[in-house]
């Protein structure tokens, strides 16, 4: 496979203002998304994440290093580099299917009749058909977000980027999500970056997994994920998958360790849980 | 069958037979000389002496000239104020440069114009109007702007990034996310109006309802007082129910969340 680099981070860092004290953020950040791959994103909580997706998709600026989009330097928002945020984005006012034409009608680039078979299609890929003409308050947690892919998905990014798209979701519309997400990506080989704290959510997704340090935050490792696709449930149960994770969880349980010598709640919380799960992966 | 069962609900019921108590106890009161009640007109004098009011065409005129006023003083204060607050939320130059004097001449009591607005306007009838125009424009400037600036950043950062030109902004995202505040606005600036109207007419008005119920008492017609306050009662009441039956049918999002 060649690997064309569609985003180049280039050694970024950032401090914010923590009352008198320069809090660094991010140090000395580098990695590459690859043209149709789904990278996933991971690290512990508070590492930067966030802060890293904003200033990917334009919406803040670094003290040092730079973004490259195609080779040019990226300086704002553009419709190159959607966001699927944390919470529901979606506009308010406006139905489920307003929503999802908002992108390509402020564009004014495609014919409206074209717009409106698009919307028609992805609506019905989501299952939101029957729910097209009610408003983002009338729809639950789960289905806000599949009409908030869909809103991204329509616009045609040349990358997508979700910020923990499904977090605060019940752990089952949770797995039904990821496997909504999936389908879409597979069908359309979107380039993606993909956010999340959860180890087996960014597994199963991924090509690739980018592992973030504590804050401050910059790449600590990646894992090549070579697993086939279409994907199932039924890789949480492969050798190869529990690998991957193993190789995951050590690398976060060092960062975890670093963190806990500095006093952190997370990071106790994570060590906790690390070891349960490193018991469940011996006993496989 | 389901019309009958919504007449005759528990709440419409209970709403009945509450006003009906009043009636009585207030014509109880009032034959029985109990209080202040002995010179307040009971409510069947106010009934036998309800055709004679109506059928006369002055009266009617006083709701229309009531209503007229009130018309121009609001959508003038909305013609100006929604626009002014929105400028504001949008324009950190321009908020700086309208804000104090805006909050020096807010806390003016609008009736405290009055003087001043006969001095400066040519007819009594446009200073009538300018107060009530001052009534709701400083509540509608107010809700305007904290609608406008609470909308959130996310919302924003969404629509900046689809490549929306200012225009959209404005006309998709942050004019639809203030109508909720707008029509506040207008609701809280509607019943402000109605106060303004019936004291601005007590004090320099030839016509209206307030100036009926003020000469009403001049000219010792007691009943027709009771008529007048009732009349403003329910004037206002429909004027604030027109707001909220067109606020909800441009704000369909806000209803069942």
């Amino acid at each position: 496979m060649t690997n064309s680099n569609l985003l180049v981070v280039d050694r970024i860092s950032k401090s914010f203002n923590l009352g008198s004290v320069r809090e660094p953020v991010l140090d000395q950040c580098s990695f590459t998304l690859e043209e149709g791959r789904l990278t996933v994103l991971i690290g512990p909580s508070g590492c930067g994440k966030s802060t890293l997706v904003n200033v990917l998709a334009g919406y803040e600026g670094v003290d040092a290093g730079e973004v490259r989009m195609l080779g040019e330097p990226v300086r704002g928002p553009g419709s190159d580099r959607l966001v699927v945020f944390q919470e529901s984005a979606l506009f308010q006012w406006m139905t489920t299917y307003e929503n999802i034409i908002y992108g390509p009608t402020v564009m004014r680039k495609r014919p409206r009749a074209e717009i409106h078979n698009d919307a028609m299609r992805l609506l019905e890929k989501i299952g939101l058909t029957e729910f097209k003409d009610k408003y983002p308050g009338q729809l639950s947690g789960g289905m806000q977000r599949r009409a908030e892919l869909a809103r991204a998905m329509i616009a045609n990014p040349k990358i997508m980027m979700l910020d923990e798209p499904f977090r605060g979701l019940d752990a089952m519309t949770r797995d039904l999500m990821q496997e909504y997400f999936l389908r879409l990506y597979e069908e359309r080989q979107q380039t993606v970056l993909f956010v999340t704290s959860e180890i087996d959510e960014a597994i199963f997704l991924a090509d690739r997994v980018l592992i973030m340090s504590n804050r401050p935050g910059h790449i600590k490792h990646v894992i090549e994920i070579d697993l086939p696709r279409p994907r199932t449930a039924d890789i949480f149960t492969s050798q190869v998958y529990l690998k991957y994770k193993q190789e995951a969880l050590e690398v976060l349980h060092a960062e975890a360790v670093k963190a806990f010598s500095a006093g952190s709640k997370a990071a106790a919380d994570f060590l906790a849980g690390y070891a349960a799960q490193e018991e469940n992966i011996s006993k496989q | 069958m389901k019309f009958r069962k919504t007449i005759f609900s528990a709440t419409v019921v209970r709403g009945v037979i509450s006003v009906v108590s009043l009636l009585v106890l207030w014509e109880a009161g009032s034959r029985l000389h109990i209080l202040f009640l002995s010179a307040v007109p009971a409510p069947s004098e106010v009934i036998s002496s309800l055709e004679k009011i109506i059928r006369n065409g002055k009266f009617w005129n006083d709701w229309l000239a009531s209503y007229w006023r009130v018309a121009e003083g609001f959508i003038a204060a909305q013609i100006i104020g929604v626009p002014l607050g929105l400028a504001m939320a949008m324009n950190r130059n321009f908020y700086n440069f309208v804000f104090s004097p805006l909050e020096v001449l807010r806390p003016i009591p609008p009736l405290a114009w009055v003087p001043t607005a006969i001095i400066f306007w040519p007819t009594t009838e446009l200073s009538i109007a300018f107060v009530i125009f001052l009534g709701a424009f400083f509540t509608v400037v107010l809700n305007v702007l904290g609608g406008a600036r609470n909308i959130d950043e996310r919302m924003l950062r969404a629509a900046a990034s689809f490549g929306s030109r200012k225009s959209d902004i404005f006309w998709k995202i942050i004019l639809p996310s203030t109508l909720p505040s707008i029509f506040t606005g207008m609701a809280v600036g509607m019943g402000i109006t109605w106060e303004v109207v019936v004291a601005a007419e007590m004090i320099a008005g030839k016509s209206g309802l307030g100036y009926l119920t003020w000469a009403s008492y001049v000219g010792g017609n007691y009943p027709q007082i009771i008529v007048g306050m009732i009349s403003i009662g329910i004037a206002g009441y429909l004027s604030s129910a027109l707001i909220r039956f067109v606020g909800k049918k441009v704000t369909p999002w806000q209803r069942q969340q």
